[in-house]
């Protein structure tokens, strides 16, 4: 599925400049725990996990280039600050906004066939 | 002659053991303790070297989560420490050390989900005790001492010719 798809399904805003709506994504990780987020990297290094998140420090982005996740929402409506805008900018790394809640969001992609990488992997 | 570190290497198998063992590229990093700021850009710049020189990308990805995660825990629990990145051609190692409180119980702190976070680390995203865990599932070989009140020294080995898992 690709990333504009998930801002569609998601109703969801783009806040930085970075696209990729090219990126074919399979797996979708709900967490705001960064080792959590480490824990489930990929073996392989492929653009084809986001990560759904309520937490919005830039930690968040640093974590996700570190994990090869390919690109962010943040669930609830919730903002990020000008930091991790900036940093997301500098990784490359899409930024999301949705209004919808945590569950709701992971329910719609979970319909759609977006599926947990721990599922797949081994 | 050859001659290194006391030992008068025989066979040309001694000697290529030598060469395999030989340091091709280091660099140490500073890690400042209770730094949020900067938090994580060592681990990044490690990262991007080892890019440069071409590694194979799903090691680089085993690094880069290790070396975040130890330097995290420098952050979190140290007053400053330094990262050290050695390649050799034949492997990668990690020595991370730190000025700090020290860790306890090692058993206990590798244990998934033990943490000491503070609640301020928890809002950030911190504390899920992954943090060792995760050390230890990327390494080849994971060697941790530390004494109480003093510091902490990690040993990170991961090895360039064969894949983990
Ligand atoms: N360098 C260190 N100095 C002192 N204590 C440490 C150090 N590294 C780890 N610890 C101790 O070991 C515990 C477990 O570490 P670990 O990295 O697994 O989890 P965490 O850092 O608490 O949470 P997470 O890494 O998931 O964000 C820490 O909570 C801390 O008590
Ligand atoms: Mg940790």
């Amino acid at each position: 599925m690709t990333l504009h798809k998930i801002q569609e399904l998601l109703n969801a805003d783009l806040i930085t400049d970075s696209t990729h709506s090219n990126f074919d994504i399979t797996f979708a990780k709900a967490s705001d725990l960064m080792s959590d987020v480490l824990a489930f990297s990929q073996p392989f290094s492929k653009p084809d996990t986001i990560l759904l998140t309520g937490l919005t420090n830039k930690h968040v982005v640093r974590t996700c280039d570190i994990a090869g996740v390919c690109a962010i929402v943040f669930v609830r409506g919730k903002n990020p600050p000008s930091e991790t805008i900036d940093l997301a900018q500098t990784c490359e790394i899409p930024l999301f906004v949705t209004k919808l809640k945590l569950f709701e969001a992971c329910g719609i992609l979970y319909a759609h066939g977006i599926r947990p990488p721990s599922a797949n992997q081994k | 002659m050859l001659m290194v570190l006391g030992h008068h290497l025989r066979t040309k198998n001694e000697w290529d053991r030598v060469m395999r063992s030989e340091i091709l590229f280091q660099q140490k990093f500073k890690i400042h303790g209770g730094d949020f700021v900067n938090a994580g850009e060592s681990s990044i710049k490690i990262r991007n070297i080892l890019k440069e020189i071409g590694i194979d990308t799903d090691i680089i990805r085993r690094i880069a989560i290790a070396a975040y995660e130890a330097e995290m825990n420098v952050v979190m629990f140290a007053q400053h420490g330094t990262m050290h990145l050695l390649v050799y051609s034949n492997k990668i190692l990690l020595k991370v050390a730190d000025e700090g409180q020290g860790i306890e119980n090692i058993e206990l702190a590798m244990q998934p989900g033990f943490s000491t976070a503070t609640e301020e680390m928890r809002e950030m995203g911190f504390g899920a005790g992954m943090g060792l865990p995760n050390i230890k599932k990327n390494a080849d070989v994971l060697n941790i001492t530390s004494t109480v009140g003093k510091g902490t020294r990690l040993e990170i080995n991961i090895n360039l010719n064969s894949k983990n898992d």
